[in-house]
């Protein structure tokens, strides 16, 4: 099938411009110079670009909300802070294709008649910033960034600005006051970032796949970039499987992929030939589902029909034999440290779900914690400033639904029946 | 006893200041400096940086205390973090913490006696297709075995 991005990923020298330009790179950008701002911004819209960090929002549609009066500068903010348990495609996108990420700002930055963008890019992925720094270095070099590009009278400067290890700078809100050098605390919304956003400025916040499709849709056109998906989800998706199958990796593929082929055709199905439990579609957040629940295209619709959704694209495979309860303990974990405690329903309730959970693996569940636990996401879901609080009831409450057995008989038999271990 | 950057890191610093609008957002970069100049974000770096920045030292302790990766306290020389989350987990995490646990004769959180080594337990790395993962310092040992990190932790200097 036809690929958008990862087509010359194989390619090491891949990462450098002239490779980059010699496979056609940066002629999406001088087509862009040559059409009408609003016309690009068209192409996105027909594309059906959603959202690839995980909410689905469509890009084209996001870029609209900037403010039509021009007197204030426009910032575009590239979120890199790729930190969803079980996603890991833009740090492929970076270290294989950073040029992909540098045109589509470019090309996005002239629709929208921005000058300066951030890369925001998640502290640990030294080496990823690294590279990206490199690249950008690369393109001013090259005449790709900076002063008057590629004689269009167009400038742009582009900044890559590392983050210091919270996964709540994922949101965009949080992001953006982590990038003005504040604590990662999501704002109130509205205002919105599109009117008052980074420093103030009027910004748009976008994923690194998102942004990294735009020369594609350029040199394509939109009805043909939607055509690789299916209906309202257009284009490929990178889908990075993990967990323990044959194959693990990022694959690019389009929204109509079955789960089953994700896990079974793609990533090889199971290692040592065992059965699947469950599987988490989209990233940590996403509710699981169970292995009769897998023939579901990876569109946000379809997943939406059975109460899950395709998230980022994190598919994490839990194989037989695994503990359900240790499994949902990871995660609550993980939640209850992230958790950026602005919130008081995420702060206390995302502890107190780990305490919880952590006891019923551990054989010291009570009667009536589990219908503890579901009362504590009641007290959460929607009741904070930012997605973290519902992204931690997710997996909870579905985890609960779908494996309630395993919880009563840690209950029940005061200890894990898997031993404590995975 | 108070501390300041090298000449090199001022530089560094100068050349972030350009990027951004205010000193502020230049306020996660020049800790990250600070952390690789001292080693650790200790209360005198916090304090430097604050003179440098035209900030109060509480402000710039409130951003350091928000981030995982700023460390308030001494670290080793090499600092192994195992990602503890699900991806890493289900292909054997939690006993490659329990593996170096023993061999270093440290917890998750302690350093090694000679300062070599900090053992730390870590949430996702972004690297799940290739778990389990440890970070050390700056780089990445990914698709992780006992015998993989034996012979790291035996090689490092």
């Amino acid at each position: 099938m036809e690929t958008v991005l990862t087509t010359h990923f194989a390619d090491e020298r891949y990462r450098h411009v002239d490779t980059y330009v010699q496979y056609g790179g940066y002629s999406a950008l001088r087509k862009a110079f040559s059409c009408p701002k609003e016309r690009i911004v068209e192409e996105v819209r027909k594309a059906n670009l959603r959202g690839r960090g995980g909410a689905g929002f469509p890009a084209g549609v996001k870029w609209g909300f900037l403010p039509k009066d021009l007197s204030r500068p426009r910032i575009l903010v590239i979120n890199a802070d790729e930190g969803e348990p079980g996603t890991f495609k833009d740090r492929q996108i970076m270290s294989r294709g950073p040029h992909l990420l540098i045109e589509g700002i470019a090309i996005a930055s002239y629709a929208m008649t921005i000058h300066s963008t951030y890369i925001y890019i998640r502290g640990e992925f030294v080496r990823e910033a690294k590279i990206m720094e490199e690249a950008v270095a690369e393109a001013y070099a090259k005449g790709f960034l900076g002063k008057n590009i590629l004689g269009s009278g167009f400038h742009l400067d582009v900044y890559v600005h590392r983050g210091a290890g919270a996964y709540i700078c994922g949101e965009e809100t949080s992001l953006i006051n982590s990038l003005e050098g504040k604590r990662g605390w999501p704002r109130i919304k509205p205002p919105f970032p599109a009117s008052v956003g980074a420093f103030g400025l009027p910004t748009i916040v976008n994923n690194v796949e998102t942004i990294a499709d735009v020369p594609w849709i350029v040199n394509n056109g939109g009805e043909k970039f939607a055509s690789l998906g299916v209906e309202k989800n257009g284009g490929t998706r990178l889908i990075g499987v993990s967990g323990p199958v044959n194959r693990p990796g990022v694959y690019e593929l389009s929204a109509g992929v079955l789960l089953r082929e994700v896990i079974y055709t793609h990533a090889g199905g199971l290692k040592d030939g065992k059965q699947l439990k469950a599987v988490i579609p989209g990233g940590s957040s996403t509710p699981v589902l169970r292995p009769d629940e897998i023939d579901v295209t990876f569109d946000i619709e379809s997943m939406g029909k059975i109460g899950t959704m395709p998230g980022s694209g994190g598919v994490i495979v839990i194989p037989e034999g695994a503990c359900m309860v240790r499994a949902l303990s990871v995660l609550m974990n993980f939640y209850a440290h992230e958790s950026c405690g602005q919130c008081t329903p995420c702060r206390e309730g995302t502890g107190w779900l780990a305490k919880i959970v952590g006891r019923i693996e551990n054989g010291q569940g009570r009667e009536g914690d589990i219908e503890l636990i579901l009362d504590v996401c009641d007290n959460m879901m929607g009741r904070t400033i930012c997605p973290l609080a519902d992204a931690a009831v997710m997996p909870a409450q579905s985890f609960i639904w779908k494996f309630r057995e395993e919880f009563d008989r840690h209950i029940a038999d005061k200890k894990c029946p898997f031993g404590n271990k995975f | 006893m108070s501390v300041a950057f090298s000449d090199t890191a001022r530089r560094e610093l100068e050349e972030i200041l350009s990027r951004y609008p205010n000193k502020e957002a230049a306020i996660l970069p020049a800790l990250h400096l600070a952390q690789r100049e001292f080693g650790y974000v200790s209360d005198e770096a916090i304090v430097h940086v604050a003179e440098l920045l035209g900030f109060t030292p509480a402000r710039i302790e409130g951003v350091a205390s928000f981030y995982t990766m700023y460390n308030r306290k001494p670290v080793g020389r090499y600092h192994l973090q195992i990602c503890r989350n699900l991806s890493c987990s289900l292909l054997g995490a939690e006993h490659l913490i329990e593996h170096v646990s023993k061999k270093l004769r440290i917890n998750p959180g302690e350093t090694t006696p000679d300062g070599k080594f900090t053992l730390s337990k870590v949430e996702c790395l972004g690297s799940c297709g290739t778990a389990p993962v440890m970070q050390v310092n700056d780089d990445y040992h990914e698709n992780l075995t006992e015998e993989k990190i034996d012979s790291l932790l035996d090689r490092l200097p």
